[in-house]
């Protein structure tokens, strides 16, 4: 995102770099970033939207999860699982390597934190010898031949990727998978299943659908509500949209529109002061949580009433939410699937079965819930993720605080 | 402050004192000039804007409209005064960026530690505005150049910094002028800090423009070996351009900052705005012509622009691109100037030295 300042939007200057820098500086967490100018161009409408995996997700939500209530990092969810023998090495001192495509944004940051904690356990028991990590900055190329180096160095006794695009980065996962290391991959997909295990929360239709539903269900029939979206494109932002979409067209909510921000707190305030000019605002819609304090303060700064509010597990906004009590919900794309690679790949060369596709649970910040998260999290930076699931890590809490 | 700062022909090699032109009376000079469509389309956008929402033109909404315009107008005005220069400064929008996660970082939400940190911000703006003049007037790099290596270095430093995404928090009293005002203010409501802060701003830059710093800068933006002849220290004024507009951006960013709190996103693309804001000012790339009230009726444009949009409901999405048509056409436009028969009257100085700035 920062590194989105580019050369090249600076010596072109115009429109065409302006756009291609909103596209980089995507801040959205959880995205598969899809490069094709097509499916771009026909975001806004329904071609996002798929009505089985849509329906899957919906169902997902209420499935009760295998695993340890308490570590849901570990949970998975109607999972088919694999032997990993032919994967099993003995003895530890195991080097892992990992891709990251970026840190780009906070819920990167404080995953890979997470992350890090992860492994200093596994280091202290030996298991782990190195943890090698290479950040494309959100740049495909460079993920390729960063996956690439590790293929060629031939130390990698595992390889965790966190793709930055679905299609251009698929056969360069397919070429890892190749040199028969195994090969994990988490948070954005790829088009094939040649990776031991994928690890995801449920997913955007799950997280819209709870945005959307919780407006639906708190909002007086013919209330209007204004949907806050980061940018086009991508898609599970997308995915988010098109569930928020569905569940609205079926309700008696008003949409106003949608406003891409690029996740820009003085845009967000920007375009929704300018909608409380025109009229009502009562429900806010986000399809991720950046900048949702700047969205409340505009109603608040403008002397208008509190909206029904759907944002994200970001502490600021969490903590805005507790200090005014309006009605609330944050959906969440959980933080703690950044444990869950590290815990896999240790499995995995223990020979331990694996879920092929590990979808990990998606558990909304309520109300009920929200005093909880609170204190746990006392602590924490504004810019940090309630269910980043690394309380019982050693490094806690000053690992998360100083970064 | 008259429209049109341009020295009046003066017998070739000879030095151009700026000398104010003689002729039209000031309303035909308001309008006639590169920066008489601004003001034009200023009142066009308004009375669309009035026209599909009356309740904008309340005192109330204007006020919340100026206060967000605020930061804009003060950043036109820092692009101002190196683009009448004969420079650019690129790396503003990420110089705010970089000042409000600075104070985040630096503030982690203690009131105590405001002021403090305001006094951090305002020697590294003074420090990168140095670097940015120095390197381009000693060092003879271009600025487009320069600036866009500092753009690039501030981002990535700050990147570096901060892992990634920023951290930390602002404290309530940074917040204040950018967010706050003077509350039950009769018939405006409130009158916000962040439009009182950037009413002393343009009447500073209205005093300098007319004072002989400010005659010098144009002069320099003009001709500069002229300027050289003429006993101005060419290098030094530029440089006092890039720091002012470093100082600007600074402020800038304590008002956006204030405005609408920390994201890492904060600053992006706010160079071009206002690059866009000034050229549609019909101030002209490659400096000596246009006026600091043009530069700031430029960045009330935009800001129109972009509220127009919204009430049309047409998607944001759109602003990039509307933005690059404005500079093309803006640049288009003044660089006619002149070759029209009716513009006859103001010719250029004669750029009779070609200097080997560069």
């Amino acid at each position: 995102m920062r590194s989105a300042r580019t050369p090249l939007a600076a010596a072109a200057g115009l429109a065409a770099a302006a756009l291609m820098l909103a596209a980089c500086t995507t801040d959205a967490p959880t995205d598969t970033i899809d490069a094709s100018p097509e499916e771009s161009a026909a975001a806004s409408e329904g071609d996002w939207f798929d009505q089985a995996e849509y329906d899957r997700q919906l169902a997902q939500r209420d499935i009760e999860p295998e695993g340890p209530a308490d570590q849901p990092w570990l949970q998975a969810i109607e999972p088919e699982w694999v032997d990993t023998e032919e994967y099993a090495v003995e003895g530890g001192d195991h080097t892992v390597c990992f891709s990251n495509a970026s840190v780009s944004n906070p819920w990167r940051v404080t995953g890979f934190i997470t992350m890090q904690q992860q492994v200093a356990v596994y280091e202290e028991s030996g298991d782990i010898g190195e943890f090698r990590v290479s950040d494309a900055g959100d740049d495909d190329n460079q993920q390729i031949s960063d996956i690439q180096a590790f293929v060629e160095s031939g130390d990698c006794a595992a390889i965790i990727i966190s793709p930055s695009t679905t299609a251009t980065l698929t056969p360069a996962v397919e070429a890892a998978c190749d040199s028969g290391v195994p090969v994990i991959v988490f948070d954005r997909g790829v088009n094939t299943d040649c990776a031991v295990t994928f690890i995801h929360p449920i997913g955007g239709y799950a997280y819209g659908a709870d945005a959307a539903e919780f407006l639906v269900d708190n909002l007086e029939p013919g209330s209007t509500v204004l949907a806050l979206r980061i940018l086009p494109g991508v898609d599970v932002l997308e995915h988010r949209w098109a569930a928020a979409q569905q569940i609205f067209g079926a309700s008696e909510l008003e949409v106003l529109g949608f406003e891409f921000t690029g996740g820009d707190a003085a845009q967000i305030r920007d375009t929704v002061e300018q909608y409380l000019q025109r009229g009502e605002v009562d429900g806010i819609w986000m399809d991720a949580g950046d900048g949702a304090v700047a969205a409340v303060e505009a109603f608040e700064d403008t002397g208008n009433p509190y909206p029904v509010f759907a944002g994200e597990d970001e502490l600021g906004f969490l903590r805005k939410w507790e200090e005014t009590g309006m009605t609330a919900i944050a959906p969440v794309y959980s933080n703690f699937q950044w444990r869950t690679p590290i815990v896999a790949a240790m499995r995995i060369l223990d020979g331990e079965q694996v879920p092929s596709e590990w979808v990990l649970p998606q558990e909304p910040v309520t109300e009920e819930t929200l005093p909880d998260y609170l204190e746990r999290n006392a602590d924490m930076p504004s810019l940090h993720y309630a269910q980043f699931g690394g309380e019982d890590l050693p490094g806690y809490p000053e690992a998360w605080q100083d970064r | 402050m008259t429209v049109d700062q341009a020295p009046a022909g003066p017998p070739p090699g000879a030095p151009t004192p700026p000398a104010e032109r003689p002729a039209a009376p000031p309303a035909l000079r308001f309008l006639g000039g590169a920066s008489g469509p601004v003001f034009v389309l200023l009142i066009l956008i308004f009375a669309g804007i009035f026209t599909l929402n009356p309740s904008f033109a309340e005192p109330p909404s204007m006020m919340f409209f100026l206060r967000q315009a605020a930061p804009l107008i003060v950043l036109a005005i820092g692009q101002y005064l190196v683009i009448v220069s004969g420079e650019f400064d690129l790396s503003v929008g990420a110089l705010v960026g970089a000042q409000v996660v600075i104070a985040a970082a630096l503030i982690d939400g203690e009131e105590a530690r405001t002021l403090p940190v305001l006094g951090v911000m305002l020697v590294f703006g003074l420090m990168v505005g140095l670097v940015n003049g120095l390197i381009t007037t000693l060092l003879k790099v271009p600025s487009i150049i320069t600036t866009l290596g500092t753009m690039l270095v501030l981002s990535g430093a700050i990147q570096l910094w901060t892992g990634g995404a920023p951290t930390g928090a602002l404290s309530e009293s940074f917040r204040v002028a950018g967010r706050f005002g003077i509350e039950d203010v009769p018939v405006l409501g409130q009158l916000p800090w962040a439009l009182l802060i950037l009413v002393a701003v343009a009447l500073a830059a209205l005093v300098l423009m007319r004072s002989s710093y400010g005659r010098t800068l144009v002069s320099v933006g003009d001709n500069e070996t002229a300027a050289a002849f003429a006993g101005a220290r060419v290098w030094l004024v530029r440089t006092g351009a890039f720091v002012l507009s470093a100082l600007l951006a600074t402020l800038a960013g304590v008002l956006i900052g204030g405005y609408a709190g920390v994201t890492a996103q904060v600053g992006d693309g706010l160079e071009f705005a206002a690059i866009t804001a000034v050229v549609l000012g019909g101030v002209v790339l490659g400096g000596g012509r246009g006026t600091v009230v043009a530069a700031m009726a430029g960045a009330l444009a935009v800001e129109g622009l972009f509220t127009l949009f919204n009430q049309l409901s047409l998607p944001s999405t759109i602003r990039p691109s509307v933005q690059g048509l404005i500079i093309i056409a803006a640049v288009a436009y003044a660089a006619r100037q002149g070759s029209l028969p009716w513009q006859r009257t103001r010719p250029r100085a004669p750029r009779t030295v070609q200097p080997t700035r560069r």
